[in-house]
């Protein structure tokens, strides 16, 4: 019992026991740490994965092939009279004048068929592209332009050498004969890959060569601005309501059980809803994205309420107290201090709902955003797609020139999801506070 | 009310209960074990009445739900005095400050019965505004919170809001008189932009005392003021109250003892959810009168 028998004996902790066990700890948390880390490898890989797949197949889409002709454009040949004006010049025969400058170019190409092929090595976008070089100024009747005109998109596939040139002729959709003339091209240096500005201005087509995004991002800009305008002020609303003045009782219970099933109801639900209301009983139009916008306002909703409680909760106890202790009203507590406190990140749940729905093509199926439109929607109320029924579409069309083109929509489609929570990511960190 | 509120006007039945109130020995606990709730007599030892008193409250009992953390306290804040309350955690102090200028009201489980008045209005009258009496009855708490805003709109958010000021001149000479008071001004007049936030503990408090003198309240509750604060920033709090007493009436909850016989004109001792002894507070920690509360100045418990 004497003191020095108690500091002769070793620590309890040294014992070969204890240190074995404090080993199994120490290996234990070495373990755990290797799965976190082939966790977050695996998912590093397969986000590469995709990304580098859908690079790798829809760069080449950002580029398209064109030829350089020369166009005559002689009054006769575009079956002009006397007469100038633009009724006249729109309805003139400017297929006849490249189909010409294509016949200048090939003299030996004689038969019939064999000048078909030669002029189907040409987009018909061509002939659009010279009228309204022509409409633009009516006085290029009579001279000769030297154009760019986009090849057919057979020809651009084997530009592109997604054609090889080495199968059997009748396995392949360029022939023997228009790979000679695109060689014979190539030789002049009339057939180059340029950007491909089409791609981003034009609305869809059945031309692959003349499709392009624009209309879908439109579609999708219209459809967006409507789901923001509804769901940021009532989410925001509700939010507030349920957070701030609600009674805590059964029913508000019952109605945060709703919310939250609300935000894991499948998408396409929200789309047979929207049919069912928007359309056959309030009768809005079809495909309009003003009712693409209603319906996911629907969606993103609980996810801004549920975003914005968090938010609210968020802010501590002590700010309102002090606030109430001030003598400030609960209206002034929550507009004065607790909403400001609370914006960024009710911002933020806000803009990873807008991405969310940006990013959302069934429940718009349902509500006809599905539809063939070419034209560049001027309005919410006039038909539309939206960007990812574009990809749909793109994805389900049979030309090969569709396959880089739905990769290429896709990535114009991850850039804005990208830019939409890059910029929430930055919000927050820029508005984050410390108490 | 102010009829009543007089030493005279407490019944000789009840007075003579406090006179002669004497613990019993069942009362008398070993040292290290406080008594039960149910042991202790809810009558309180000494005077709970003052000559001109700001405030009254008359068998205030408040429930957080079931649990009855105050029960039957009367007790009375006089003008121009510092009323320090004291007791052992839980002891149901601050849930008394906080009923005092209806803070409680936040708590939706909370409850509060008896009277409370200030100045011979019952402040839980159904025609009393809470906006108002807060605006009366102002409040520190125990941790700074200033608003994440500058120290300027931090003092002038009061005076906005209840449109003390009539224009920027006269918000600003608010601000200025009011930091001066809590005696900030020379350490911030240079940076009235920058955010409250950035100040230093003892400086926050004192900013959000200013921030409550700024309102002009009739009363200032504290809620253990200094207890997030070093002793050098404490002592500068202390001698602000005792400087503040001059124009307001002042009622601190503290852990301090020694915080409660520096500031304090009376001192009010509490355990369990009664009010067990009231008194001058040189009396209460020279010669207190129950045995609870000798316990407790002595550091047997608490």
């Amino acid at each position: 019992m004497s003191s020095t028998t108690e500091a002769a004996r070793p620590s309890i902790h040294l014992s070969p026991s204890v240190t074995a066990r404090l080993a199994r700890r120490h290996r234990a948390e070495r373990r755990f740490r290797r799965y976190g880390i082939v966790a977050i490898g695996l998912a590093i890989f397969f986000l590469a994965m995709l990304f580098i797949s859908i690079c790798s197949r829809g760069y080449t889409a950002f580029v398209q092939t064109f030829v350089q002709l020369e166009i005559v454009l002689d009054a006769e040949v575009l079956d002009l009279g006397a007469e100038r004006d633009a009724r006249t010049l729109g309805a003139a025969n400017y297929q006849g004048a490249v189909k010409q400058s294509l016949r200048s170019l090939f003299p030996d190409v004689k038969k019939r068929r064999d000048r078909r092929k030669l002029n189907g090595m040409i987009s018909t976008g061509a002939a659009y592209q010279v009228r309204e070089m022509v409409l633009a100024n009516p006085a290029l009747v009579g001279t000769t332009v030297e154009v760019w005109v986009p090849a057919d998109d057979d020809i651009d596939m084997l530009m592109k050498g997604h054609i090889d040139r080495d199968l059997p002729e009748d396995e392949r959709r360029v022939d023997d004969d228009q790979l000679a003339w695109v060689d014979h091209l190539l030789q002049l240096g009339r057939i180059e890959k340029r950007f491909n500005t089409t791609f981003f201005t034009a609305g869809d087509s059945r031309e692959p060569e003349l499709a392009g995004i624009w209309g879908a991002v439109v579609g999708s800009f219209f459809a967006l601005v409507v789901t923001l305008a509804l769901s940021f002020p009532i989410g925001v609303a509700a939010a507030l309501y349920l957070e701030e003045f609600a009674p805590k009782n059964r029913w508000t219970d019952l109605i945060e059980v709703n919310i939250s099933n609300l935000a894991a109801v499948p998408s396409i639900v929200f789309g047979l809803l929207g049919l069912a209301v928007f359309l056959n009983f309030f009768g809005l139009p079809r495909s309009a994205p003003l009712v693409g916008g209603l319906i996911l306002t629907l969606m993103t909703l609980p996810t801004i309420i549920i975003a914005s409680r968090a938010a609210l909760k968020s802010v501590p106890p002590s700010i309102r107290e002090a606030a109430l202790g001030m003598g400030a009203s609960k209206m002034q507590m929550i507009f004065h201090h607790v909403l400001p406190l609370a914006l960024p990140g009710m911002l933020t749940g806000t803009i990873i709902g807008m991405a969310q729905a940006l990013g959302e093509s069934a429940p718009l199926l349902m509500i006809g955003m599905v539809a063939f439109i070419v034209d560049i929607p001027g309005g919410p109320l006039e038909p539309a797609t939206a960007m990812p029924v574009q990809i749909y579409l793109w994805a389900d069309s049979p030309e090969r020139a569709f396959v880089e083109r739905t990769s290429a929509a896709i990535m114009v489609l991850l850039a804005f999801l990208i830019a939409m929570n890059s910029f929430a990511i930055w919000l927050r960190k820029r508005f984050e506070r410390r108490w | 009310m102010s009829a009543d509120a007089g030493p005279g006007a407490v019944p000789a039945a009840e007075r003579a209960a406090m006179e002669s109130f004497v613990p019993s020995p069942a009362t008398v606990k070993p040292a290290g074990a406080p008594p039960r709730s149910q042991d202790i007599a809810t009558e309180t030892a000494g005077d709970i009445t003052v000559d001109n008193p700001r405030m009254c409250a008359r068998g205030v009992d408040v429930f957080y739900a079931e649990k009855q953390a105050i029960v039957d306290v009367s007790l009375d804040i006089g003008q121009n005095e510092v009323l320090a309350m004291i007791g052992p955690s839980g002891c149901g102090k601050s849930t008394f400050l906080r009923c005092l200028n209806r803070m409680n009201d936040i708590i939706d489980v909370c409850r509060v019965t008896g009277r409370i008045e200030l100045d011979g209005e019952d402040i839980y009258d159904r025609n009393v505004d809470v906006v108002q009496l807060r605006a009366r009855v102002g409040m520190v708490f125990q941790k700074p919170n200033p608003f994440p805003k500058s120290i300027y709109d931090n003092v002038a958010y009061g005076p906005r809001i209840h449109g003390l000021a009539s224009g920027r001149a006269e918000l600003d000479d608010i601000v200025q008189s009011s930091l001066e008071r809590a005696g900030l001004w020379s350490e911030v007049k240079d940076r009235l932009g920058e955010s409250g936030t950035s100040l230093s503990g003892g400086q926050q408090q004192r900013l959000c005392i200013a921030r409550a003198i700024a309102v002009s309240p009739e009363v200032i509750l504290m809620d253990e003021p200094c207890s997030a604060l070093d002793p050098i920033a404490t002592a500068r709090i202390e001698e602000l109250i005792d400087e503040l007493r001059r124009n307001y009436t002042i009622a601190i909850v503290t852990h301090s003892m020694q915080q409660a016989a520096r500031v304090s004109q009376r001192t009010a001792y509490f355990h369990l959810g009664k009010l067990i002894e009231v008194g001058e507070t040189n009396q209460i920690f020279t010669n207190p009168r129950h045995n609870l509360t000798e316990d407790y100045i002595t550091g047997r418990f608490g």
